[in-house]
């Protein structure tokens, strides 16, 4: 199966292991991956802060870059949302990791193990705009798709904040521009963790992960991020 | 002079890092209670698909619903007024008082009067208004707006109650038994409901079929005002109406559980004709909702049946206060009604939300709030509402990422100053290092790596 990747702006930038993580998984899964080099973001930053008309090059951009491709897949469920809704406009082939993982090579054994205690954190677009879960709020069956790809990841701990899926406060421009609730919902969520004692904060989208870094690393906390692509990525030897 | 911003009010109101878990708490213990009423409802997202649908109908049909309404109503014995805006709907209560008389007005459930600012019009004229439901009374005996739609005081604590009572009702200094201070206001609002002259209600829902309206509350106000008074006057938004009586079936099973967790309000009073001596007034008011039932991205926000649901899950709420949005009505959907009012004085709302999507879950009208907030922030930019410098920002950062051979040398050349100047960006200009570490700039980028790694182009 022919994949391309996206690769969003800031994990090419400050996290490419989580890149390198996705690309190296979805060989193993047999992929033929390729990543094309001129690509750049999905332009939500602007779009996301009111100018999404003036996204238009990057928009083209991604669809000329993209026309041919068969699934594009994507570690970030918020940029993930973003091509989909408006730059690729409800067309099926763009997908975040972890439901591409379940849901088209519909995987039932990673082969990888984490011997470590793991909060997950469900980021907000991926939770409630993918669907990869369902949301606290709502009345209906429960299901998780990342939750079922780390089921399958031998000697991990995982767990659970009381507020399952409160979000992080990061909402792209508006950690800045909202400084001040922003940091607090930062601090407040990665207090949940800490609370839980866990080594490691996992996600699908490495935007959430980064604040919540950002947060626990002022604090001089111990607790880690990771990104579910490096988690589902450590073979067993 | 600056007008009101939502980022600068929030930064004041969360100074208070106790005083803002306090808040956060009990806000999201409202969000649990409507959890477990909801929970115990299998049909649940049926009913939420049943109430959007029967409020979508309302928007198609409004015109002709509205004047069913009227005519029924009017047949019932009710005086019927149109108001165009809040100037109007303001004269209008006006004139049916001073034609009785009146010098003292008891008021209850009206988040409109609270928009349309009728108190403050009515006392110019020399007519007393007394606010009857609790927190109300509390924040209008503080002179402050309310903080929410349906509890008006949460932003207050026992002790700020306390306070207020005994400085206003002569209540023991330093009491903060609820119970007591509860008796207190009851006390002090029996005089009131007996000395008023009118009573002015809000209205839940509006019957076209029958020309009757309903009231919900939890404190019986409403009744006992409407029930002793001469005069009520009813005061309704135009998208109050829903075409038949059993329709109610719907809102009142979804109205209270997402907004308190009840399974119903402890009353639902419905008013329908006069009794034999008193008059009985509905005031019809548009207030801009004409013109925002024309904008089609944004008119679902229009179903909105005020249950407060978004406030209590909305994190950005929970923490910054109802104050910090300067609008009558707070949180998301304040935030996607404020701008059809004024899109200049409220474009700070749309973007005061993190748009992780909760309120658009949690509204049991499923008014889609998150995207509705991302599209008034689209026309807010393009509209000109937003600064200069933020406009610049966007235009640079979109000429880098327009280009991936600048985006890629620029991101080489921007890690590689931040790891030997970290201060460039370490340093009280930028916000997000005011609270939060930069992520450490890696020598390679993701692009770098594969180039050397897989690059088969």
């Amino acid at each position: 199966m022919k994949v391309s990747l996206f690769i969003p702006c800031y994990i090419d930038q400050f996290y490419p292991q989580v890149g390198i993580a996705t690309l190296e998984l979805l060989e193993k899964l047999g992929c033929e991956v390729v990543h094309p080099l001129s690509q750049t973001c999905c332009g939500q930053p602007m779009a996301n802060s009111g100018y999404q008309h003036i996204t238009k090059s990057i928009d083209k951009q991604n669809q000329q870059i993209f026309r041919e491709a068969e699934y594009i897949v994507c570690p970030s469920g918020s940029c993930t949302l973003h091509l989909k809704d408006h730059v690729f406009h409800g067309e099926s082939k763009v997908y975040e990791l972890c439901e591409f993982l379940t849901d088209v090579l519909k995987v039932s054994e990673v082969n990888a193990t984490f011997p470590h205690k793991v909060g997950v954190h469900q980021s907000c677009h991926g939770l409630r705009g993918l669907l990869l879960g369902k949301g606290s709020e709502l009345v209906s069956e429960p299901f998780s798709k990342i939750g079922d790809l780390l089921d399958q990841v031998k000697n991990i701990q995982v767990c659970t904040p009381s507020k399952v899926d409160e979000c992080c406060g990061f909402g792209g421009t508006f950690a800045v521009n909202e400084e001040a609730v922003s940091a607090k919902m930062g601090k407040d969520r990665a207090e949940e963790f800490e609370k839980l004692d866990v080594d490691y904060i996992t996600s699908a989208d490495m935007s959430c992960l980064m604040h919540l870094e950002g947060t626990l690393k002022r604090k001089g906390s111990k607790v880690k991020v990771i990104h579910i692509a490096e988690i589902l990525n450590q073979s067993i030897s | 002079m600056s007008q009101p911003n939502h980022a600068n009010l929030a930064e004041k109101l969360t100074k208070d890092t106790k005083r803002t878990d306090w808040h956060n708490n009990s806000i999201w213990w409202v969000r649990q209670n409507r959890d477990k009423a909801v929970f115990g409802i299998p049909d649940w997202e049926n009913l939420r698909n049943t109430a959007s649908s029967i409020k979508s109908y309302m928007l198609e049909n409004l015109h002709d619903l509205l004047l069913e309404f009227e005519k029924n109503a009017l047949a019932n014995g009710v005086q019927v007024h149109w108001a165009a805006d809040a100037k109007e709907h303001n004269e209008i209560v006006h004139g049916i008082l001073s034609k009785r008389a009146v010098k003292k007005m008891v008021k209850s459930k009206s988040m409109l009067t609270e928009e349309c600012g009728l108190n403050h019009y009515l006392e110019d004229q020399g007519i007393e208004v007394i606010d009857t439901d609790l927190g109300e009374r509390i924040i209008q005996l503080r002179h402050e707006p309310p903080s929410h739609i349906v509890a008006p005081a949460i932003h207050l604590k026992r002790e700020d109650i306390s306070e207020t009572f005994h400085e206003h009702l002569g209540t023991e200094k330093g009491n903060i038994d609820p119970q007591y201070l509860t008796e207190a206001a009851r006390q002090s609002l029996r005089k009131d409901f007996l000395s008023a002259d009118a009573a002015l209600t809000g209205v839940n829902f509006a019957i076209a079929d029958t020309g009757e309206f309903v009231v919900c509350t939890n404190e019986g106000n409403a009744d006992m005002g409407a029930h002793l008074a001469p005069v009520h006057i009813a005061c309704m938004g135009l998208e109050k109406i829903i075409p038949k009586r059993e329709h109610l079936g719907v809102f009142l099973r979804v109205l209270a559980r997402s907004s308190t967790g009840q399974a119903i309000t402890t009353y639902s009073s419905h008013f329908r004709k006069p009794r034999p001596g008193q008059e009985m007034h509905i005031v019809l008011v548009d207030n801009g909702r004409s013109r925002h039932i024309q904008k089609p991205k944004f008119k679902d926000a229009l179903k909105c049946i005020r249950c407060g649901a978004c406030m209590n899950t909305c994190p950005v709420y929970r923490r910054s206060g109802g104050h910090s949005y300067h609008v009558t009505v707070p949180g998301p959907i304040g935030s996607i009604l404020a701008p059809n009012a004024d899109l200049k004085k409220n474009s700070d709302l749309p973007f005061a939300s993190s748009l992780c999507g909760a309120c658009s879950n949690v509204c049991p009208v499923k008014i889609n709030i998150h995207e509705q907030l991302y599209e008034w922030r689209q026309i807010i930019t393009q509209e000109g509402h937003s600064s200069t410098g933020k406009t610049i920002g966007m235009k640079a950062m979109n000429f880098v990422l327009s280009n991936p051979k600048v985006f890629e040398l620029g991101g080489k050349m921007g890690r590689t100053l931040m790891r030997t100047v970290p201060s460039l960006v370490n340093n009280s200009m930028n916000p997000w290092y005011k609270s939060r570490e930069m992520p450490e700039p890696p020598k390679e980028s993701f692009k770098d790596w594969y180039r050397k790694n897989r690059n088969n182009e």
